[in-house]
């Protein structure tokens, strides 16, 4: 019989951390605090929205694009939010959630050769889905002291004219850092100056724990023009499961998306699309308290690893922290593994993010305090151990 | 600050005052000063505890009163309201807008206890015009707590 797979896929390595993730699965009362999904419900009055659209029987698909109400509405949330300016009609594409805009971004812009440079730790999705489009991952490894922001040199290091994509990965999952006004300025020159696009995954948008805010490149004039912004609902309104995102860029770019995902998708769920009008027009204030919460968890961590003499910067975005266990003379994976073992706690070693995670481990605090509380205690134990002995 | 505290300990009076400190950023003396001035204040009037009597087996009877009355001369609802008030088996009291004056919420251990309290009790004072007895039947939330279920991370163990 012939090789009935695809050379491409079959060499794009799976996680580098299978075997910690087996180990996992085996130890279902182990505590966890591995994952990347808020804690919180989606708001009520979102689901409400959802039974009552089935009640309706709106149940067919949407146009290609989503739901006109829809696009309308978040054209409207990202000027109030960010100050962006996007046409609805023609400069929006609603997806099965930030996946499939990244994936669909990259297939319609890259050409076999083009490189896409990937700050790195970072989300799992850029490196596979630009191999999967012809493309070259150059991985630009961020670097703690720097708080894990990309710095102008490290960009401007990694650029080669074959350079095509920059990927922006903040608020960074698994890191926690983010991108303000000032670190932004010099990235749009060199964008601008060597001719850039840039691919910003802005997901973790909402939950930003600085004074200004989040900022987006796509807002820095001239930018509009060389940016796909990629969001969704799935971190913002705790909506992981609808599957619902969206991108914004320009419209002859957006055009060509939208055959990818015409073929490939037909359109976003519909259930989801009615209940993200509500989410996106009436749920400031949740996403707010929600906010809030998160930033209280993200203290209460700081502050334990503070005490217990851990290296961790302080993290401005998403529900991750990163704190450092270089100390110890492990390796991120040999430490989660112990720990796991040891003391029953999950953990995700930061190599699962690229070669640049690690020494340190992400921790999520997409969890009660509670939970928080009774994995910190049992990480205290772990590291008081480890440095006796 | 105060708001914040006032916000967490609502929804669990029991939470370690270290923990609330570093969720805050303060130090754990700044917090007990606070809930102590609340407490002398009686910002803060108490610390009870949220318990769903039906599964302790506990034989327990509510009801929601609705009362109207005259009110006294010089003193409003405020005197009527304290007539009430006092009786121990008398859970809550509230001045209400709309077609009656109070709402009483009792606390008893038989339907009997209960009306015996309404018409020994309540009826008879010289103000009360007239009252509706409203026996809770089930208590699905309680200070926006859900009683009936605990709730259960149902989310993969680790996600990426
Ligand atoms: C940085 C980042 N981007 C995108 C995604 C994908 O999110 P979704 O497809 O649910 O919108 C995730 C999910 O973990 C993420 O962390």
């Amino acid at each position: 019989m012939r090789n009935p797979l695809n050379q491409t896929i079959t060499e794009i390595k799976p996680s580098g951390i299978r075997k910690f993730f087996d180990i996992v699965a085996e130890m279902p009362e182990a505590i966890s605090l591995g994952v990347g999904e808020p804690d919180f419900d989606t708001p009520w009055k979102v689901r409400d929205e959802a039974i009552y659209s089935l009640e309706r029987g709106r149940t067919f698909y949407t146009s290609n694009s989503g739901l006109k109400e829809l696009r309308v509405e978040i054209a409207d949330f990202l000027k109030r939010h960010y100050g962006l300016e996007y046409n609805p009609l023609t400069e929006m594409l609603m997806t099965v959630g930030g996946s499939e805009g990244i994936d669909i971004a990259l297939r319609a812009m890259l050409d076999p050769g083009d490189e896409v440079l990937i700050p790195q730790p970072c989300y799992v999705s850029y490196e596979p889905c630009t191999i999967l489009a012809g493309g070259v991952p150059v991985p630009i490894a961020l670097k703690e002291e720097n708080e894990f922001r990309l710095k102008p040199d490290e960009l401007e290091a990694a650029i080669t004219d074959k350079t095509k994509i920059l990927i922006m990965p903040f608020p960074n999952n698994p890191t926690g850092a983010v991108m303000e006004k000032a670190d932004l300025e010099p990235i749009v020159e060199l964008v601008k100056k060597y001719d850039l696009f840039v691919l910003t995954d802005e997901i973790y948008g909402e939950l930003t724990y600085t004074g200004e805010g989040h900022v987006s490149i796509a807002s820095f004039p001239g930018m509009k023009e060389r940016t796909i912004y990629i969001n969704g609902f799935s971190k913002s309104h705790a909506m992981t499961g609808w599957r619902l995102g969206y991108v914004c860029a320009p419209e002859l770019i957006i055009k060509q998306m939208t055959k990818i995902h015409q073929f490939a998708i037909m359109c976003a769920p519909t259930t989801s699309q009615y209940a993200a009008v509500t989410a996106i027009r009436d749920c400031d204030d949740d996403v707010a308290q929600m906010r809030e919460e998160y930033n209280d968890r993200r203290r209460y961590l700081l502050n334990r690893f503070k005490k217990m003499g851990i290296k961790c910067f302080e993290p401005y975005g998403a529900f991750y922290i990163f704190p450092s266990i270089a100390e110890f003379g492990m390796s991120s994976e040999e430490f989660c593994t112990r720990l796991l073992r040891e003391k029953e706690v999950a953990v995700v070693p930061g190599t699962a993010f690229g070669d640049s995670g690690e020494g340190n481990v992400r921790i999520s605090y997409a969890y009660s305090l509670e939970s928080l509380k009774r994995a910190m205690d049992r990480i205290e134990e772990f590291i008081e151990e480890l440095r006796k002995s | 600050m105060r708001e914040k505290i006032l916000t967490y300990i609502e929804h669990n009076s029991k939470i370690d005052l270290s923990d609330l400190a570093m969720m805050l950023g303060c130090d754990q003396a700044t917090v007990m000063n606070e809930l102590e001035a609340m407490e002398n204040e009686h910002i803060i009037c108490g610390y009870p505890t949220l318990i769903n009597w039906e599964k302790a087996s506990v034989e327990k009877v509510s009801a929601l009163i609705e009362v109207r009355v005259t009110p006294q001369r010089g003193m409003g609802f405020d005197k009527v309201a304290e007539r009430i008030y006092n009786y121990p088996e008398v859970d809550a009291v509230y001045l209400i807008s709309g077609s009656y004056d109070f709402m009483v919420s009792i606390e008893g251990h038989t339907l009997r206890e209960v009306a015996d309290f309404v018409s020994a009790k309540l009826s008879p004072l010289d103000s009360v015009l007239s009252t509706q007895t409203n026996f809770v039947l089930k208590k699905y939330k309680d200070h926006g707590i859900i009683m009936a279920e605990k709730h259960v991370d149902e989310r993969e163990k680790v996600s990426l």
